[in-house]
């Protein structure tokens, strides 16, 4: 399979706390990977190693087929990124935005401009394409701001709780851009706090105190650990931990 | 280099965004200008005070119109009762009163020393001080040329020069402090405020995640309010030397040039502090205390450093600023050049220098 997220024990230790420990998986090109866990299980920490924000205490990774420890630079390259904050400038127009994020990426003019152009016509924003940011609704941000993190056509999107405080509706529309770009052939690795939304995933890992606790397709798990939903495995898991 | 331009274009557009911020940058240097040279001056004209003349000779008259003539003092009120004299600060508002004792004339032409009284209102000591000083100056220079006739066998005459500021207007005073203040406002506070907006709205962690190395972040950042510094330098500048004449005696060009190094340095220190905190009320509330303060009380703008207990003047030694207005001033009234400002050019090159270490490390730890 061609992998485009290679894990092997990594691991990230903050003095003599273990924030991620030991973790090994594997995202397939393409995938939809749901990367689940409460508050503090270490998920945000190992998204931040994979993008090469913070450099692994030890293990060994690979993105994109690129080396984690050798290759941060080449990995940023790679990869969209978009933050459980807004990420988007609310002082700039939504066009400039789109712009400053093709130039930061090294595109050229004319790809900025056609890519403006391709972004603005998918999302329907051609008419307030010189509106600033910060007076749209909340929902078409998030969707604009995952448009963006691919104006550079990253094989791989990270998307850190994408979803946050959007109502279902545009949940739901966000869900749809999602598997449009993984039908395009980009790898989708996102952390969630909706169970329903670790359903739509192709597979899902779930992070308990830094390890992962479970991983598999929803339907898997389901069926391995006798539960109606992934909810009800969530919450199992982190009450098992919690209890000992 | 061309991510660099979109980044340094990026954040022109934050700056144009906020006019309201932009106005108070630029408009700030033309207040300050002008208050420090119009309003805020040392200089005391037509000073009120209040005059009791108990002998009403000629020689109290003489010294009475010396004083209302001088410009400096105008005659407010005439007084028949001593007594009146409280009520004369009190209602008329007088700032000083001058007493002529009795019999004034023959005691003074006996040599019997008569005195004379000066009385200040010392709620704001300093006026008083110069009130005072003002007084004794025009009393004394009656005195001697009434005396000069009498020859003295012996007598010292000390001729007064004011070099570098012939006509002692405080305007020269303060611009090479205002230059300082805002050069370290626009330079520090707002590339510290600037860089912590990045963190707060986590638009950071997005160009972290970008091929942007961090250096571009930064400089990209600072670009725009190097700018912004330099054209509050000439809007200082034009001011000064077209509406208060004020002189640029040495280069224009070492000017600049150490405006540049200076504005380097305080971008240096907005770059440290955004390092260490979150949040812009933070970023803002550190550059108040730790820069602004400092600037403008350690500096030597206000408060002379000489008279500082010795703790302060210690701690005046590692405020950049200190150094700067010792520059500015050398070279617009004295027309200094390198050769003479070499020492304070070099511990702001040296500072600068340190402040660039310790902030490009403080930001590669954060990124570990």
């Amino acid at each position: 399979m061609n992998q485009a997220i290679w894990a092997e024990s990594l691991t990230k230790k903050f003095g003599s706390f273990t924030a991620v420990d030991a973790i090994s998986f594997e995202v397939g090109q393409g995938e939809i990977f749901g990367f689940l866990g409460a508050n503090g299980a270490g998920k945000t920490t190992a998204m931040r190693m994979l993008s090469g924000l913070s450099f692994p205490t030890s293990g060994k990774a690979r993105v994109a087929g690129f080396d984690v420890y050798k290759q941060p630079d080449q990995i940023k390259r790679h990869i969209g990124y978009m933050s459980q904050k807004f990420s988007l400038y609310e002082d700039l127009t939504v066009q400039e935005n789109i712009r400053f994020f093709g130039g930061i990426y090294g595109l050229s003019l004319k790809e900025i401009r056609t890519k403006t152009a391709q972004l603005l016509e998918e999302l329907d924003l051609e008419w307030i394409a010189k509106t600033q940011v910060r007076s749209l609704p909340l929902g078409w941000k998030q969707k604009l701001a995952f448009s963006v993190s691919q104006v550079h056509t990253p094989s791989i999107v990270f998307l850190d709780e994408p979803t946050g405080g959007v109502d279902p509706i545009t949940r739901r529309q966000f869900w749809e851009m999602i598997y449009r770009a993984a039908d395009r052939g980009v790898t989708v690795f996102v952390t969630t706090h909706y169970m329903d939304e670790a359903e739509y995933c192709d597979r899902i890992s779930i992070m308990v105190d830094g390890q992962i606790a479970a991983m598999g397709t929803p339907e898997e798990l389901k069926r391995d650990n006798n539960v109606p939903s992934i909810n009800e495995l969530f919450v199992q898991l982190a009450r098992h931990t919690s209890s000992k | 280099m061309k991510t660099f331009w979109a980044f340094v274009k990026k954040e022109t557009l934050h700056i144009l965004r906020d006019p309201r911020t932009l106005v108070i940058l630029l408009g700030m240097p033309i207040a300050q200008v002008v208050l420090f040279g119009f309003a805020i001056t040392n200089e005391l004209n037509d000073a009120r005070i209040a005059i009791f003349d108990a002998s009403g000779d000629p020689v109290t008259q003489e010294i009475s119109d010396r004083l209302t003539s001088s410009g400096f003092f105008q005659l407010a009120i005439k007084l028949d009762q001593e007594d009146q004299l409280e009520r004369a600060f009190q209602h008329d508002r007088v700032k000083l009163a001058v007493v002529f004792p009795p019999e004034f004339q023959e005691r003074f032409f006996r040599e019997d020393r008569p005195q004379i009284q000066l009385i200040a209102d010392a709620t704001d000591p300093n006026t008083a001080t110069t009130l005072i000083a003002y007084a004794s100056a025009i009393i004394r220079q009656y005195e001697q040329e009434k005396k000069g006739s009498a020859a003295l066998p012996y007598s010292i005459q000390t001729e007064v020069r004011m070099r570098y500021n012939e006509e002692l207007k405080s305007v020269y005073l303060f611009v090479p402090g205002v230059i300082t203040i805002i050069l370290m406002l626009v330079s520090a506070m707002m590339t510290s405020i600037a860089l912590t907006r990045e963190k707060e709205l986590g638009t950071m962690e997005i160009l972290l995640v970008s091929p942007l190395k961090p250096v571009v972040i930064v400089v990209g950042k600072v670009i725009p309010y190097i700018a912004l510094g330099l054209a509050n330098m000439a809007i200082i500048l034009i001011l000064a030397t077209m509406v208060f004449h004020m002189p640029i005696r040495g280069s224009l060009f070492l000017l600049i040039a150490e405006s540049l190094l200076f504005i380097m340095t305080s971008l240096a220190l907005g770059i440290m502090i955004s390092s260490r905190v979150q949040t812009q009320q933070v970023a803002l509330m550190i550059s108040l205390m730790v820069l602004m303060l400092p600037t403008i009380l350690l500096s030597g703008f206000i408060f002379p450093i000489e008279n500082m207990p010795w703790p302060l003047q210690a701690i005046s030694h590692i405020v950049p600023a200190r150094w700067f207005i010792v520059i500015v001033k050398g070279v617009m009234l004295k027309g200094a050049g390198l050769a003479v400002v070499w020492k304070e050019t070099l511990i702001l090159i040296v500072m600068t220098l340190v402040l660039i270490g310790a902030s490009v490390r403080s930001f590669k730890l954060r990124l570990e």
